[in-house]
């Protein structure tokens, strides 16, 4: 049986594009289940498709002192979304790079619900998103410190760069702690390019829209300086050249 | 080479340049001097193109050319160089992806070949050692982490890299020991002395300009120029002050 469709009313589809999503929600209703076993490592890139809707909904398991790494960019066309439910176990590390970049009309988001369940985990959360025209670009991360997770180091970094009037960012990092000797660090910014810094990037003769490609590559570029495979590098540039 | 004429200048509807007029022919260096708020840096930006730098009234033109009707990169890729005041730092990118699309940038618009990765990191190492800078320093992020003096000295680097045929310096001297003072000195007059080059070394200091020797310099207060004269002239004002100047 099929998962009910979702609606506007919970929270983590409140900036959904349900519309988009509707006629193709049988195939992503079940998200899908990554389980890391104790002392094991994880490191995934998640790079688009070509598809006009893109789900990766992903639920994943860390044992005791187990890390995952995630790399993900979401530069659908029309809806993208990236949702991963995470568990960590005592010791277990987690750390999520991701990027939307939209364009247009896009609705491109990333939901995120971390959960410290064993004590002295450690999860880092690091999202950016460019966005042009009346593009939608949404990063929704709920981080859950159950009672006995002491020691936890959560943090989040949310920065969003508009390029036009009409586009939207969201940015709600959310937290629920029920245990007292944590540490959980949240930060959220949305901004514009830097008049000074594209005036001193022209004054050495580069045009305003390499100007610009250049400095949307400085604020996106620096999350891929980990990640083992270059694709991700080529291909947000591919997709930040879309939207200067 | 760069003739500025009845220069009329507002930033924010406040007129700061009032009819500056001014001569740098080929092959000459001229120092303007001047107090605080008199429109040095104004002058440095407007003849830049800084957005929100208004031309009220007056023209400047550049090799014949008008040089207000160009837009700043295109101010570059004439040969036109700000060295900033206050140079500006971007994270994100290193200095060597930085000036290399940069001077690729400048070179296309010319239509000249682009210079390799390796063509380049053995250009940018020379010049980066010709100021004693330690060309490492060139693979951090733009201006990141730089202290005031390394910012200054990265400028000229980048001068001597992009090698301009016009340098606007806008007080390139501030925050330099005199060690470091003598090194961009010595680096302006190499990079920049030539019989179809031209500087115009904007400075609050007689210092610079002794290591420099400009041909004239002119004193800028309230928007114009009140009195032009040689390097006496600086040292005047380095003892009487620029209130007596004006009297």
């Amino acid at each position: 049986m099929t998962a009910p469709f979702p609606t506007r009313k919970q929270e983590e589809w409140r900036y959904a594009d349900l519309d988009a999503l509707q006629p193709v929600w049988e195939q992503f209703a079940e998200p899908v289940t990554l389980t890391v076993g104790a002392g094991e490592e994880l490191e995934e890139i998640w790079l688009p498709v070509a598809d006009d809707v893109q789900l990766r909904r992903v639920q994943l398991a860390l044992g005791e002192g187990a890390k995952a790494r995630i790399f993900a960019l979401n530069t659908a066309p029309v809806y993208g979304r990236i949702e991963l439910e995470v568990s960590l176990a005592e010791g277990a590390e987690f750390e999520l790079f991701g990027v939307n970049i939209g364009t247009g009309l896009s609705t491109n988001e990333i939901v995120t619900n971390v959960k410290h369940v064993g004590r002295g985990g450690r999860s880092r959360q690091v999202i950016r998103s460019v966005l042009n025209g009346k593009a939608v670009g949404s990063y929704l991360g709920k981080v859950e410190v159950a009672r006995g997770a002491q020691q936890t180091d959560a943090e989040q970094s949310v920065k969003a760069m508009l390029l036009d009037r009409g586009a939207t960012a969201n940015c709600k990092p959310e937290l629920e702690i029920f245990a007292d000797d944590v540490k959980c660090a949240h930060g959220a910014s949305v901004g514009e390019l830097d008049a000074m810094q594209l005036f001193y990037a022209e004054s050495r003769g580069l045009d305003p829209a390499s100007a610009r490609a250049l400095l949307l590559e400085a604020f996106v570029m620096g999350l891929w300086d980990s990640a083992k495979d270059e694709a991700i590098a080529g291909a947000s540039r591919e997709a930040l050249r879309r939207v200067v | 080479m760069l003739k500025i004429e009845n220069l009329h200048a507002t930033v924010a509807d406040k007129p700061i340049l009032n009819g500056v007029s001014l001569h740098v022919p080929a092959g000459e260096v001229h120092g303007i001097m001047g107090p605080n708020g008199s429109g040095k840096s104004t002058l440095a930006y407007v003849l830049a193109g800084r957005p929100g730098y208004e031309v009220s009234d007056g023209g400047v033109s550049f090799d014949g050319r008008d040089l207000l009707a160009m837009e700043p990169h295109e101010r570059a890729a004439a040969g036109l160089f700000l060295g900033f005041q206050y140079p500006v730092e971007i994270p994100g990118i290193s200095y060597l992806q930085f000036l290399r699309e940069s001077l690729n940038s400048q070179r296309r618009s010319r239509d000249e070949a682009e210079l390799s990765a390796g063509e380049f990191i053995k250009l940018a190492r020379e010049q980066a050692a010709l100021l004693d800078m330690d060309a490492e320093m060139l693979k951090r992020p733009v201006n990141v982490g730089f202290s005031g003096g390394e910012k200054k000295r990265a400028e000229m680097v980048q001068m001597g890299i992009l090698a301009p045929r016009f340098a606007l310096l806008d007080e390139t001297d501030s925050g330099l020991d005199i060690d470091a003072l003598r090194i961009v000195g010595e680096g302006i007059n190499r990079i920049m002395r030539g019989p179809d080059k031209g500087v115009l070394l904007i400075t609050h200091y007689e210092r610079l300009l002794e290591h420099v020797r400009p041909d004239k310099v002119h004193v800028l207060q309230a928007g114009k120029i009140t009195r032009s004269g040689d390097i006496e002239l600086a040292r005047e004002l380095e003892n009487t002050g620029y209130a007596e100047a004006a009297a």
